[in-house]
């Protein structure tokens, strides 16, 4: 029923998402001249900074799936809460990837426990292990139930996460490496990195839809074989 | 009223369970004890090394075996299916969750207040006037990590692999707890007194947000 | 416990439309079904008929996904904690802990249901059940059919007048089959409500006042017991089972 304009509404992401990608691998790698003191591996930070800011609107989506899940109790509420879990690890993992790649050459280190890059890493966590315990729990509402209230914990963890840290850090000072990262960024530079911002955000949205309409999809073919009286084939 | 006495009856059953059994405590003790022990030939620490690193050997030892102790407390509520009996009677969700929370929240301060004279004496402390301000870092940090893990432990019972799950939930969530509760500890015995009241606040803070979050969201957990 | 609540209601459980439905999963298609007042109610099904997830729903520890129900003459939506000391629930579960002792055991459970005068309680239910003489010996050292009687003791302590069971009689041993009858006359003597699911249809046929018989989530007949011949009633379970 609500299938279908959920389907239509994938596609066109996918679509947009595909012009938006070649445009922004165009401008990143052509378009955009390099930077002066950082050199070629810079070009990371358009990747990078975009994912960081889809994983966190990804859990934030969850926070608020999982919410409106235990006050509706709607089956694709739950779906919702699930797909932007897995799809946020995904850019969450992209950045905690990218991250070493740029901080290596630049800092001279792969890493630091800094409130950013910590609570980053605190978050990928959480959602790797909400991830876990939807896999380990047997279908169904109880399940949902459960993966709710993890979703809902574990973002309202992220501020006082993000806050001890910075506590942490007043006491163990470390060296100050973050120039601020869009402080005084040139107009192309600008340009690409907004271009780059609407790919990923297009290609998020593309993949989020995606797996909803496919989990909606199965449902939708198991209600059918009950209707016909079949069982349906087992799935793992 | 009556939800004092429900949440009364929780804990006392709780109690009486634990001290028939002596599982809990037992496990968290020996557990502890070992991490004290292992930690100490990892690091053979000086008094120096002891002043920088105690305090997160101490704490540890406290989380790892806060989690025994949680991982049991939902062990005999599936037992027999005992939870579900519990449900059928006419009673407030939120006791259930409080009166096993204060039952967990007691073993635990009962393992820490037995360990903390071994952690003193294998590391050769002195501790005199700090005693106080330590106990309350104590209190405070083991309220945040079994508030939460009280809930989580109930999600977990009901997974396959429930004594990995609850880990894996708990320790992400409770890092706050962990940084607030390993600071002060330090700062108290290197005796300096600069940023305490912060982290101590901080604490308080978790406690607060936590306690009342999870006695909210228990009721959905217990739900089918 | 028995007085409070609506005493008036014609019917001890009345589901209507009743469904318990998941995204794919579907544990109860739709459910209609009223249990009358002061009969033994059987509900018969195949495995996976949704028995027990109606059992459960009526008892409070599943919330329908859609349809109305009302139980003892309450809103299960709304009532549920004043549903609860209506309720007696016997089930393959035993709901006892083992390290506590049968005493303790019941004085648990009976200060939840607050039930009142409950020392006096609990001796009168142990020695009903035949396991005075074992009150103050934990239930992990009890033989099954003990325990099993511990459990009934359990579920009628606070007085309930309707009365759950889900497969009482599997894996029962004589004297607690003894002691289930026992309540069940006790129960049907006082005009009290008792619906159990079985599968065993030869013995819930014998002793109940009302047959009901779910296929898929859905009761296909239900009516009064003396309303069928045992042969009738034999084809139309049969006929259920295809």
């Amino acid at each position: 029923m609500r299938i279908e304009p959920l389907h239509t509404a994938a596609n066109v992401a996918a679509v947009v998402a595909w012009g938006a990608i070649l445009g922004a691998l165009y401008m990143v790698f052509q378009y955009v001249p390099m930077e002066r003191t950082m050199g070629n591996v810079q070009r990371i930070f358009y990747f990078h900074v975009p994912s960081a800011m889809v994983s966190f609107l990804a859990f934030f989506i969850c926070f608020l799936a999982s919410v409106a899940y235990l006050i509706t109790r709607r089956r694709g509420l739950d779906i919702a809460a699930a797909a932007a879990a897995e799809i946020g690890v995904v850019f969450c993992s992209v950045v905690l990837i990218t991250g070493p790649i740029w901080a290596k050459p630049i800092w001279g280190i792969w890493w630091t426990w800094d409130a950013r890059l910590t609570t980053t890493l605190v978050l990928w966590l959480i959602y790797v292990a909400y991830l876990m315990l939807r896999a380990y729990l047997p279908e169904g509402a109880r399940r949902a139930n459960l993966a709710a209230v993890v979703g809902i914990l574990g973002f309202l963890d992220v501020p006082i996460v993000y806050m001890s840290i910075r506590w942490w850090r007043t006491q163990h000072p470390a060296p100050v490496i973050m120039g601020g990262k869009g402080s005084g960024l040139a107009p192309d530079m600008a340009l690409t990195f907004r271009v780059c911002m609407v790919a990923i955000l297009c290609l998020f949205v593309a993949l989020l839809l995606r797996r909803i309409v496919v989990e909606l999809l199965q449902d939708e073919v198991d209600h059918l074989y009950r209707e016909a009286d079949v069982a349906p084939p087992e799935r793992g | 009223m009556v939800f004092l006495h429900q949440l009364f009856t929780i804990f006392m059953k709780d109690l009486r369970l634990e001290w028939r059994t002596r599982e809990a405590m037992s496990a968290m003790l020996l557990f502890a004890l070992l991490v004290l022990v292992i930690f100490n030939f990892a690091f053979n620490p000086d008094r120096e090394l002891v002043l920088l690193i105690g305090p997160g050997i101490l704490w540890v030892a406290f989380t790892f075996a806060g989690v025994l102790g949680l991982n049991r407390a939902f062990a005999a509520e599936q037992e027999n299916g005992c939870l579900a009996g519990v449900l059928l009677t006419p009673m407030d969700r939120g006791a259930i969750y409080l009166g096993k929370w204060l039952a967990n929240l007691l073993f635990t301060l009962v393992a820490e207040a037995i360990l903390l004279p071994f952690f003193v004496l294998f590391f050769n402390l002195e501790l005199t006037h700090e005693i106080p301000l330590l106990l309350l870092v104590c209190l405070l940090g083991t309220i945040g990590f079994t508030a939460v893990g009280t809930l989580l432990a109930a999600i977990s019972a009901n997974t396959r692999l429930r004594e990995v799950m609850l880990p894996v939930l708990l320790f992400p969530i409770i890092v706050p707890v962990i940084v607030g509760a390993v600071e002060s500890t330090g700062l108290i015995l290197n005796q300096q007194t600069e940023g305490l009241a912060g982290f101590i606040r901080m604490l308080a803070l978790y406690d607060v947000i936590f306690l009342v979050t999870s006695t909210l969201l228990f009721d959905f957990v217990l739900e089918e | 416990m028995s007085q409070a609540g609506g005493e008036g209601a014609a019917y001890a459980v009345e589901a209507h439309g009743v469904a318990k439905r998941f995204g794919r999963i579907t544990a109860l298609h739709h459910v209609d079904l009223d249990v009358p007042r002061g009969g033994v109610t059987a509900l018969f099904g195949h495995n996976g008929a949704g028995k027990t997830t109606f059992l459960r729903i009526a008892a409070g520890l599943m919330r329908p996904t859609s349809g109305s129900l009302r139980v003892a003459g309450l809103d299960a939506r709304k009532e549920q904690a004043a549903i609860r000391g209506h309720l007696g629930v016997v089930s393959h579960e035993l709901f006892l802990y083992g390290d506590l002792t049968a005493l303790e055991n019941l004085r648990f459970y009976g200060r939840l249901y607050r039930v009142a005068d409950l020392e006096a309680r609990c001796a009168e239910v142990l020695t009903r059940v035949d396991l005075i003489h074992r009150a103050n010996s934990r239930a992990r050292h009890f033989s099954r059919g003990m325990a099993q009687r511990l459990a009934i003791a359990r579920a009628f302590l606070h007085r309930p007048d309707i009365l759950l069971l889900d497969e009482p009689y599997t894996g029962l041993d004589q004297r607690a089959v003894a002691t289930l009858n026992e309540l069940i006359e006790g129960f049907r003597e006082a005009h009290h409500t008792v619906l159990l699911t079985t599968h065993d249809h030869h013995l819930g046929f014998t002793m109940a006042t009302d047959i009901a018989i779910l296929r898929r989530g859905e009761v296909i007949h239900h009516t009064p017991a003396a309303a069928l011949s045992r042969t009738e009633f034999d084809a139309l379970y049969e006929a259920s089972l295809q």
